[in-house]
């Protein structure tokens, strides 16, 4: 049956923020959606809190709302939009939540809305843990062992019931939260506790633990006539035990005969038919006792999911599109499969390669966190490779990873394997994200693959693979390279051992083993990913490099600019980069170029093969990005969208003879180079807090002795703040300088002068080659230096700042892009203090900020650099529109766009949470109205700290922010709240005649803040750090916080944000109206729709290759 | 433990050189496993990604050398409950990678091992991806696997001396020498579903998996050899013919298309594969060979009667000509028998699926609805066969 007629519009809702669990591959299966839906000729309107998304750009929708993704928002814009129809299937388990709550309250019904994609009683029989058990159980499926409680004692009968080992998982909850493993009654009844806390209906499953069977997923699709087909199997190398998030993974699944897996696949459909997913996508997740073949069903998500991009990207199945074909009627024998452009989509894809997922984790930043991995996620990314072999996908999968010593197989830079006296085995048996490397080590050290597998808990056939991959590994070691033959490199390339793990077997480097690979002609081809194996023509341009004989890429027609994307999501770098990455690829298409995307992460909406005119899926190493540069003599190459990560390959690149469009390596490295960044500052008479560099501890000692306390250390070449600190004397100075070095061992440490209690701003510009530059945004954080500028919340327009101030910080932008010879994005980041203004960095690309401003005022500025790299000038550009009329539009906006971060505290149980110099989010919202109090209240109910409107407030402050502090509180005091705060605090707050109880410290004894911050009496935490370490009562006041879920404030502007979005909450609603109103709005004049390009100019860019 | 000593290699990495020579002299260098030695056959490829052992051991590849698409083969060994005949059928195997090790709680050999037994060689380490393209190019080719000779030239002269497919008649080769009982095989008819019926099945190169699902199906079998005279099958009082899978060319299995052609009409036949070849030859139609066959376990099949899709598994070189026969305003065909109404297509290339005689009693598939390997999505047509011989609603005349 066609498509629905009864339907008009559809409203559409995105997951929000990045946390770990749910991350950009929502963006990527939301776009498709919108896309789609558009095509067929329906009006969507978009909800979505997320700025850094693709989707949330004003060409993906008719309306899109920028505004929490709570029921009662979404409900009030549901009422203004009038959508005929709700479609949450591909908003992860946050759109699910929103939409189960609308749908129960009775509001859907009321506004004659329809949920489309699944329906309201198949959502409760999937995701409802119990519901789903007997279901499964009735169609004759097996499970573990289990039952459901909603109490503590509930769950500690049935332990006693069930036995133990058990795992507890809630329900209606992603990403394993709330779930843990107990031995014994005392660990249940702990994280029985939790897991009731965590599930929104607070009801968990206690279930018999199956910790070490094999773990499966399939992803299925079915239609409303009952056509099913499975678009792909996956197989965990990890097993049962580790979250799937978390385990290294492979498609198609490899050790499972036919008979076994079409048991699995008969399941899986009988599981979606029970379910009653009629129109959609589903994973369904089984486990299978490696002993006997037992298959047991883990859990199904009637959604769209992570695995689901996976899927996608590794089949080339557009699984988000075709969900939503279906969701509004299509069968999937009516949708063409676009790789073939003539099979139809009721397929089942078919590999002939090898994919390999490893999530990337951040255990760095959170060092008081268990880096165990256990059912409960706590990757913050994931990288996938596709190769023609096991071996080979894996390689690149750790060249992907873009982790220090992760494609060397855990060999160390010297060649050697570090000598431990640990027992391999035993440590091998924890699942850390190191373990494959331990693996290597043991079948290195001469231990069995059987005895490998059986310490791990890993199917043999992976263990013998890593085998393989150390016995090809010392074939070549310790020898001279020179020695090495053809079919030697052949091989181990084959085996996937990176150029740089060749160099270190061969005590070579990693330039001079590409030499000799070049000159043994030693190189690899590419393939298509095409759904079907080479049985039909694929006209999709969607390939990956392996070393084989046949290339079957077709020469291009058009001239070609390649993209270097920005790898796997990690906390610093995120879907923002991808953000700028996916607008340069559209830019490029206008502008007549044909756009070359290389990445290496699946859930971006730049790996969807229809973003560039090719994607080529691989991994951002110098090899890799190389051979593709080799394979597509690129007229261009971009290296300054992707964040970090290929701006450390511009320089390589251009010595290979490639042109390094804008901004030159060179110069990348003036401004990089924090030593010779200085010089220019200096030169150009630019304050920049006094600064020295050092190399050992006594050379630190020495620059903080010359420019005073408190200092800031951090390693140079590093981004997200990563092992930065702020130092108040010589004995904390020492341990940093010890873990600065440790970061990133070339570079020396760098001592600044820290600025304390300075406005942080973030500017985000385009220059062009005649040295125009354009400043899209000056945005002014809430927080003060001193709080990364990747965790603070910040807001256009700037809140304080003068117009003076803002001209100088534009005059700054002006001198430095034109002094540093910046050539498209730059970022800069800059102090207010005592009316004196400071440069505190300049990155020469793209920032986590480029988004969030583009959302804000209207024009992309990825877009707008895209253009300028082509050889647009700014001037240009302005004449056809592409520019903002007035100069400082962003400083005349009539609305306030807060853009705030979102933390994951809640996953690493124990992390302090006060923030500092080094990045810690994992994501942001935007909360967008004409009041500013309200823009603020919406970026923290987005970001998921609700502010109460009534209760208890606890305070206790450090000392310096004791005299501020008074005049909030006495606001919040006014406002209706009780107070009750610690000692010290208390006293001031009552010496300013406010009403305070006063409360003990958890130090203190018993009955104590912790106490009723545990027991829900508290309805929020303002608590500002003094004293450092783990172990002090704002510590422990924080971190129950964090695990209360009550909203927790450590920092002063902090506060003054929270009680104006207070005041705006209790003040009268505003209505939500779609980031096209404001935009309207603040333009006087449209800018779309007279760019001119000129496409047969499109051949090649000017300025020459620096070869 | 001294930990600074590099491991002594586990076990050779690969095995003797090998090569596979196409009819075009195209050659693929790779290392052999399994036998060593030279096999000659049609080149054709298989896009399952799992399930090597029910091909190797499925009669219809007789004398083809077949190339996997999915990389890795072997991985979890080789069992004796998997076989779909008593041994390896296939000529050659060539892969991208051939496990060394079988990891799965019911291998008993490795695919290398049972390869050597079989006396077949493998190759693998080649470019299957080249080849699968080559042949979808140019169609399936002749070919040869070897480890002893080495020159392309010479095995591109020896290939081009071999017969090709068209006209082959291998049917009688790989059929059972004598009549045996489906039971003793695998087990006795379900008694669940009431009645059971008895048929006579053609073994063409028969499929255990589709005795299985006759059995599970309540249809007890007792298998006759191809050349088997019609004569003696209708005088045994059969509810029904069953005319299996199996190689070769179905216009040169002359025996087979006599022996359906007299039963039509006097007993329901059901007919998959080369069956449903005879049947479509029986009925007066024409068969042709397809330039590179259907092979694998994802093709989408629309069932007209039902509306539905089926992913089903295939296996076939050669199909029935939906325009060998004349139609009817209705599409139906109008053969010697009666009407006849195709009934099932290929959503991918159009290729006709599947027949069903309106007249009399007789329907067949040109996939394998028993599967193994691939999706169990058509079962279904094993209780059809059964409500065909019970003469229930909707099954012919
Ligand atoms: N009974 C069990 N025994 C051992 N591990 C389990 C069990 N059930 C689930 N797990 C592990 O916990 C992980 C998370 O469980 P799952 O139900 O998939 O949660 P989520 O909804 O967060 O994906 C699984 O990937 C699996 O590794
Ligand atoms: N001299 C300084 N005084 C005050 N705060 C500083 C100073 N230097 C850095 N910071 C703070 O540290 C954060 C991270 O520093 P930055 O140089 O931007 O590192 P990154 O390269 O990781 O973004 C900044 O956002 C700012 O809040
Ligand atoms: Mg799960
Ligand atoms: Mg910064």
């Amino acid at each position: 049956m066609p498509k629905r007629t009864d339907l008009h519009k559809i409203m559409v809702i995105g997951s929000g923020p990045i946390v770990i669990g749910q991350a950009c591959e929502f963006d990527y299966s939301g776009t498709q959606a919108c896309k789609a839906l558009r095509r067929e000729g329906f009006q969507v309107a978009l909800v979505n809190s997320n700025p850094a998304t693709i989707m949330t750009d004003p060409e993906f929708a008719d309306r899109t709302y920028i505004e929490p993704l709570t029921p009662a928002s979404v409900l009030a814009i549901c009422e203004r939009e009038r959508p005929d129809a709700l479609l949450p299937t591909l908003g992860g388990q946050t759109a699910l939540n929103v939409a189960v709550a609308l749908a129960e309250s009775g509001d859907l019904d009321r506004l004659g809305i329809t949920l489309i994609g699944a329906s309201l009683e198949a959502i409760h029989r999937a995701e409802d843990r119990s519901g789903f058990k007997d279901a499964m159980l009735k169609a004759g499926l097996d499970v573990p062992r289990a039952g459901t409680a909603t109490t503590v004692d509930e769950a500690l009968a049935l332990g006693d019931s069930i036995g133990y080992p058990l795992i507890v998982r809630a329900s209606f909850t992603m990403g394993g939260g709330g779930s843990g493993f107990a031995a014994n009654r005392q660990e249940l009844a702990t994280l029985a506790a939790r897991g009731l806390e965590v599930s929104p209906v607070s009801e968990i499953l206690v279930e018999e633990s199956i910790a070490g069977w094999k773990e499966f997923e399939l992803e299925v699709m079915r239609d409303a006539d009952d056509n099913g087909v499975i678009v792909c199997s996956i197989e965990n190398v990890d097993p049962m035990g580790v979250h799937t998030g978390d385990s290294i993974t492979v498609a198609p699944q490899q050790t499972l005969t036919d008979r076994e897996y079409q048991q699995m696949r008969d399941a899986a459909l009988q599981v979606l038919r029970v379910i009653g997913v009629e129109t959609g996508g589903s994973n369904v997740q089984f486990a299978v006792d490696p002993a006997t073949g037992r298959q047991v069903l883990i859990e199904m998500n009637p959604r769209v999911s992570r695995s689901s991009a996976l899927a996608s990207k590794a089949t080339g199945f557009p699984i988000a599109k075709i969900a939503a074909l279906l969701a509004v009627g299509y069968r999937l024998d009516e949708i063409v499969n676009d790789i073939t452009g003539e099979t139809p989509a009721s397929f089942e894809p078919t590999l002939d390669y090898v994919v390999v997922k490893v999530p990337r984790f951040a255990f760095e930043k959170f060092s008081e966190a268990d880096p165990r991995l256990t059912s409960t996620m706590k990757s913050v990314g994931e990288v996938m490779a596709i190769g023609r072999t096991f071996k080979e996908a894996l390689g690149k999968a750790w060249r992907g990873i873009e982790k220090t010593g992760f494609d060397l197989g855990g060999e160390d830079v010297s060649g050697q394997w570090p000598v431990g006296t640990e027992d391999l085995l035993a440590t091998l048996a924890i699942a850390t994200e190191e373990r494959l490397h331990l693996v290597e080590r043991a079948l290195h050290a001469g231990h069995g693959v059987d005895d490998v597998a059986a310490a791990a808990r890993i199917d043999p056939w992976f263990i013998e693979q890593i085998a393989e991959v150390v016995d090809e590994a010392a074939v070549t070691r310790g020898r001279p390279l020179s020695t090495l033959t053809a079919r030697e490199l052949w091989h181990a390339k084959r085996a996937g051992l990176s150029d740089a793990r060749l160099a270190v077997l061969t005590g070579a480097t990693e330039a001079s083993v590409r030499r000799h690979r070049d000159a043994l002609g030693v190189a690899p081809v590419f393939k298509t990913v095409d759904t079907c194996a080479g049985e039909f023509p694929a006209r999709t341009p969607y390939h990956f490099s392996t070393y084989e004989e046949e290339d079957e890429v077709a020469p291009a027609v058009r001239p070609r600019v390649v993209i270097l994307g920005a790898g796997p999501n990690r906390i610093g770098q995120g879907i923002e980069f991808d953000y700028a990455c996916v607008h340069a690829a559209y830019a490029l298409e206008q502008a007549g170029f044909e756009s070359v995307m290389v990445n290496s992460n699946p859930e971006t909406v730049s790996t969807d093969y229809d973003t560039s005119s090719r994607l080529y899926f691989e991994p951002l190493s110098p090899e890799d990005a190389l051979a593709v540069c080799r394979a597509e003599q690129p007229v261009g190459v971009i290296a300054q969208l992707g964040g970090q990560t290929p701006l450390r390959l511009a320089r390589i690149l251009s010595e290979e003879g490639f042109h390094v469009l804008g901004t030159s390596p060179d110069a990348i490295d003036l401004a990089e180079d924090r030593g010779k960044f200085a010089e220019i500052l200096a030169e150009l008479e630019i304050l920049a807090p006094p600064h020295g560099e050092a190399r050992t501890i006594e050379e630190a000692r020495e620059v903080a002795r010359r420019i005073g306390y408190p200092v800031v250390v951090r390693p140079s070449y590093v981004l997200g703040g990563r092992a930065m600190e702020i130092v108040y004397d010589d004995e904390e100075l020492e341990t940093f300088v010890r873990t600065a070095a440790a970061a990133s061992p070339d570079h020396p440490v760098l001592v600044d002068r820290f600025l304390e209690g300075a406005i942080e701003v973030d500017v985000d510009a385009v220059a062009d080659a005649t040295g125009d530059v354009f400043v899209g945004g000056v945005m002014e954080h809430i927080e003060e230096a001193g709080v990364h500028s990747g965790d603070s919340s910040c807001q256009i327009p700037p809140a304080t700042l003068s117009d003076e101030e803002l001209d100088t910080i534009e005059d700054i932008t002006r001198t430095l892009a034109r002094r540093l010879g910046v050539v498209g994005l730059l970022n800069l980041q800059l102090a207010v203090k005592d009316e004196r203004i400071w440069v505190i960095e300049a990155n020469p690309r793209a920032s986590r900020t480029v988004p969030f401003v583009s959302k804000v005022i209207g024009v992309s500025l990825a877009r707008v650099a895209t253009w300028v790299l082509t050889g647009r000038t700014l001037a240009e550009l302005a004449a056809e529109g592409a520019l903002p009329v007035d100069p400082h539009h962003y400083r005349h906006l009539s609305h306030t766009s807060v853009k705030a971060a979102v933390l994951p505290f809640g996953r690493f149980p124990g992390v302090d949470t006060v923030l500092g110099p080094e990045m810690k989010s994992t994501g942001e919202v935007m909360g967008v109205d004409a009041d500013s109090g309200m823009a603020l209240a919406k970026a923290m109910v987005a970001a998921g700290h609700a502010l109460p409107t009534g209760g208890t407030v606890f305070v206790s402050v450090a000392n310096r922010d004791k005299r501020a502090i008074v005049f909030p509180v006495k606001r919040l005091a006014d406002l209706g709240f009780r107070l009750v705060a610690t000692g010290g605090t208390a006293g001031v707050l009552q010496r300013a005649g406010i009403a305070v109880e006063r409360v003990a410290k958890m130090s203190e004894g018993p009955d104590n803040v912790g106490e009723m911050i545990r027991g829900g009496r508290i309805d929020l935490v303002i608590n500002t750090p003094f004293g450092r370490g783990p172990r002090t009562d704002g510590y422990f006041i924080r971190t129950a916080a964090a695990s209360a879920g009550v909203p927790c404030v450590t920092t002063l502007p902090g506060v003054f944000a929270a009680v104006r979005g207070i005041e705006a909450l209790l003040g009268p609603p505003t209505e939500p109206r779609s980031i096209q109103e404001y935009h309207a709005e603040a333009m006087a004049e449209p800018m779309q729709g007279r760019l001119t390009f000129d496409q047969a100019a499109a051949t090649t860019i000017a300025g020459e290759p620096r070869a | 433990m001294v930990l600074t000593d590099p491991s002594p290699v586990r076990r050779p990495l690969r095995g003797p050189d090998a090569v596979l020579v196409l009819e075009d002299g195209s050659a693929f260098h790779g290392t052999g496993f399994g036998a060593e030695g030279e096999s000659f056959g049609e080149a054709v490829f298989n896009t399952g990604m799992a399930g090597y052992q029910e091909v190797l051991t499925d009669p219809s590849y007789a004398e083809q050398i077949v190339a996997m698409t999915s990389p890795h083969q072997g991985n979890y060994g080789m069992n004796h409950e998997d076989p779909e005949s008593v041994s390896i059928q296939v000529a050659g195997f060539a892969v991208r990678e051939a496990s060394r090790r079988a990891s799965s709680w019911r291998s008993e050999s490795t695919l290398a091992e049972a390869l050597s037994r079989a006396a077949v060689t493998g190759i693998e380490g080649i470019d299957t991806r080249r080849l699968t393209r080559l042949l979808r190019e140019r169609g399936s080719m002749r070919a040869v696997v070897s480890t002893v000779d080495l020159v392309p030239q010479s095995l591109t002269e020896r290939v081009r001396a071999m017969p090709g497919m068209a006209g082959a008649d291998l049917a009688a080769r790989v059929s059972s020498a004598s009549v045996y009982e489906a039971r003793d095989l695998v087990g006795p008819a379900t008694t669940d579903l009431g009645r059971v019926f008895r048929i006579a099945a053609y073994d063409f190169g028969m499929k255990r998996t589709i005795l299985r699902r006759l059995a599970a199906s309540g249809i007890e079998a007792t298998v006759f050899p191809a050349h088997t005279p019609s004569a003696e099958i209708a005088s045994g009082g059969y509810d029904g013919v069953f005319l299996s899978n199996g190689p070769g060319d179905p216009a040169a299995t002359t025996y087979g298309i006599d022996a359906t052609r007299t039963l039509l009409g006097k007993v329901p036949v059901f007919g998959i594969c080369l069956g449903h070849q005879l049947l479509g030859l029986a009925l007066g139609g024409r068969t042709y060979k397809m330039p590179f066959g259907h092979r694998g376990v994802n093709q989408p099949v629309k069932n007209l009667q039902t509306g539905a899709v089926e992913i089903t598994s295939h296996n076939h070189g050669f199909a029935v000509d939906p325009l060998g026969w004349e139609r009817g305003a209705d599409g139906t065909v109008l053969s010697d028998r009666g009407r006849v109404a195709l009934t099932h297509w290929n959503l991918n290339d159009g290729t006709l699926e599947g027949l069903r005689c309106l007249d009399v009693p007789a329907f067949s598939v040109q996939y394998h609805p028993e599967a193994a390997p691939g999706p169990h999505d058509s079962r279904y047509l094993f209780d059809e066969f059964r409500r065909l011989m019970a003469g229930g609603p909707g099954t012919g005349p």
